[in-house]
């Protein structure tokens, strides 16, 4: 296999983008990646997307982007991984490059999800989970993730304050970055205080609904030596898969895909979790990013909320997470989020994170975790800054 | 929603029919060709248990359009006896009393209409057992 690097990041504000075509979004993004890879071509494309079909109509869209971004004819796929479609684009991207098949390939993720009703959003998302054994009974997303936060508490203790500590965090980290959906400072109060969505989940627990794309470039590492690009390299990536449905599970309060992907990302690395700097994590929920601290390792198994509430995941933490705001402020347009976690890495591994949200002390290395459904898949990956 | 899709889960919609692996006993519910387990894919149908204790539980009052009239509503993961894990509402009962541990009965309900064809939906819920 061929060393493989990030040469290229592309984002731009995500929101309810009403005047912007699902096309245009990654189209935007891809155009960005490229310019900032210095690249004059690329020799294929790999987008994760989740369900083009139910949010706007549109299948067959890798061919269709391709076409619309000035590359008609490049072999172009679509990846779908549910809410991990976008670090699912990464890995097969990774894959392609490594093998020697592509030099320099395009990974994208794009979804535009406010062109219909909440109610539509709501039933595309719940397609993540079991149609026959879950939303058949009126199971929601935010429901599932609700279940597993009951039983955290039960077995651990994590209390309501915590989980208001991640929206916190998050909130105040995503303030400090212009592409975010949602770049405001809340307070535990707030979070505590917002709508009840599924109890003990409620509004200021969820990340939103959101239109958005992101882009990068991978090549070799020779190639992006000869570019004259800062060498971020790609060391390891893990994938994992687990029942879709949530009860077919041994333990509710743990995320066994997340903990197997991230066990053979370090391995494929050669690294331990504590060679790790910081991780951009699945915040799809408060209580999703604590129960994932715990499943990679980072904090104790029981103790991922106390140690968010310690500020242990701060910007200034043992451990930051999410400083790009996270899925919760940054916004979740699904099949985008896990590229916009790389290109997050990439920022801070570059020290080109805006607006005072550059960590200190020059991180050497990254983690990515991207997780599908109420995590029945998951990708983790990890970049070290050569 | 075709009324063939329905149709189908009415094994373990009406009747909680599952499959018991004959190589090493793991139970599926719903059944499935191969066992998770041990890979094998002999299977004898058995009938679930029709009760159970309640593992986890949520509250939704954001609901999915053929819910909306329901909630707020709560549904439930029940573990039964045979170890066996289900997701279901929890029913006839004050949603503030609902705690963690309790015991529930599986009984026969009424699930959903579905909006297309009009077809009435039956199912399991639960139901907590002090009631």
């Amino acid at each position: 296999m061929r060393d493989v690097a990030v040469v290229g990041i592309g984002m731009n504000k995500w929101g309810e983008l009403w005047g912007k075509s699902f096309r245009d979004i990654f189209v935007e993004a891809a155009l960005i990646a490229i310019k900032d890879a210095g690249v004059d071509k690329i020799d294929s494309m790999t987008i994760g997307c989740m369900t083009g079909g139910l949010f706007v109509g549109q299948e067959h869209l890798a061919s269709m982007m391709a076409d619309y971004l000035g590359y008609k004819h490049i072999p172009a796929s679509r990846v779908e991984s549910a809410c991990a479609s976008g670090g699912l684009a990464f890995r097969t991207a990774y894959i392609e490059v490594a093998s020697g098949m592509s030099d320099i390939v395009l990974a994208g993720g794009v979804e535009k999800m406010t062109d219909v009703s909440g109610d539509g959003a709501t039933y595309a998302l719940a397609t993540a989970a079991d149609q026959e054994y879950e939303v058949f009974h009126g199971a929601t997303f935010p429901g599932l993730y609700a279940l597993m936060a009951v039983a955290h508490m039960e077995k651990y203790g994590t209390t309501r304050d915590m989980l208001s500590a991640v929206s916190v965090k998050n909130h105040k980290n995503g303030a400090k970055n212009p592409n975010a959906q949602y770049p405001f400072e809340t307070t535990i109060e707030e979070v505590n205080n917002s709508v009840m969505v599924a109890s003990p989940l409620r509004i200021m627990d969820c990340s939103p609904i959101t239109d958005g794309a992101a882009a990068v470039i991978l090549t070799t590492v020779d190639i992006a030596k000869k570019l004259g690009k800062p060498i971020i390299k790609v060391i390891g990536s893990g994938h994992a898969t687990d029942t879709i449905a949530l009860h077919s599970r041994k333990d509710l309060t743990t995320l066994a895909a997340t903990k197997l992907a991230g066990e053979r990302a370090l391995k494929m690395a050669g690294k331990t979790i504590k060679d790790v700097d910081f991780a951009e994590v699945h915040d799809c929920f408060t209580i999703a990013e604590i129960i994932v601290s715990e499943s990679l390792g980072i904090f104790p198994v029981g103790k991922g909320g106390e140690m968010a509430a310690k500020g242990e995941s701060s910007l200034e933490g043992s451990f930051p997470i999410n400083t790009s705001g996270g899925l919760k402020s940054k916004g979740h347009p699904v099949g985008a989020t896990g590229i916009a976690q790389i290109y997050e890495i990439v920022k801070q591994l570059r020290g080109q994170a805006e607006n005072g949200r550059q960590l200190k002390n020059n991180p050497k290395i990254g983690m990515a975790q991207n997780m599908g459904g109420s995590g029945g898949s998951s990708l983790v990956h990890i970049l070290e800054v050569a | 929603m075709f009324p063939s899709r329905i149709w189908r889960e009415k094994g373990q919609r009406y009747r909680l029919e599952a499959g018991k692996c004959r190589t090493c006993g793991y139970i599926a519910f719903p059944p499935r060709l191969v066992c998770p387990e041990c890979g094998a894919v002999e299977f004898e149908t058995i009938k679930l248990p029709d009760i159970g204790k309640l593992l986890t539980y949520t509250v939704i009052r954001v609901a999915p359009s053929q819910f909306t009239d329901e909630a707020p509503y709560a549904i439930g993961i029940a573990e039964l006896p045979n170890g066996v894990k289900l997701t279901a509402q929890l029913v006839d009962c004050d949603v503030e009393k609902i705690k963690v541990g309790m015991d529930v009965r599986i009984e026969f309900r009424r699930i959903q209409t579905h909006d297309t064809h009009g077809v009435i939906s039956y199912g399991y819920k639960f139901v907590p057992k002090w009631y």
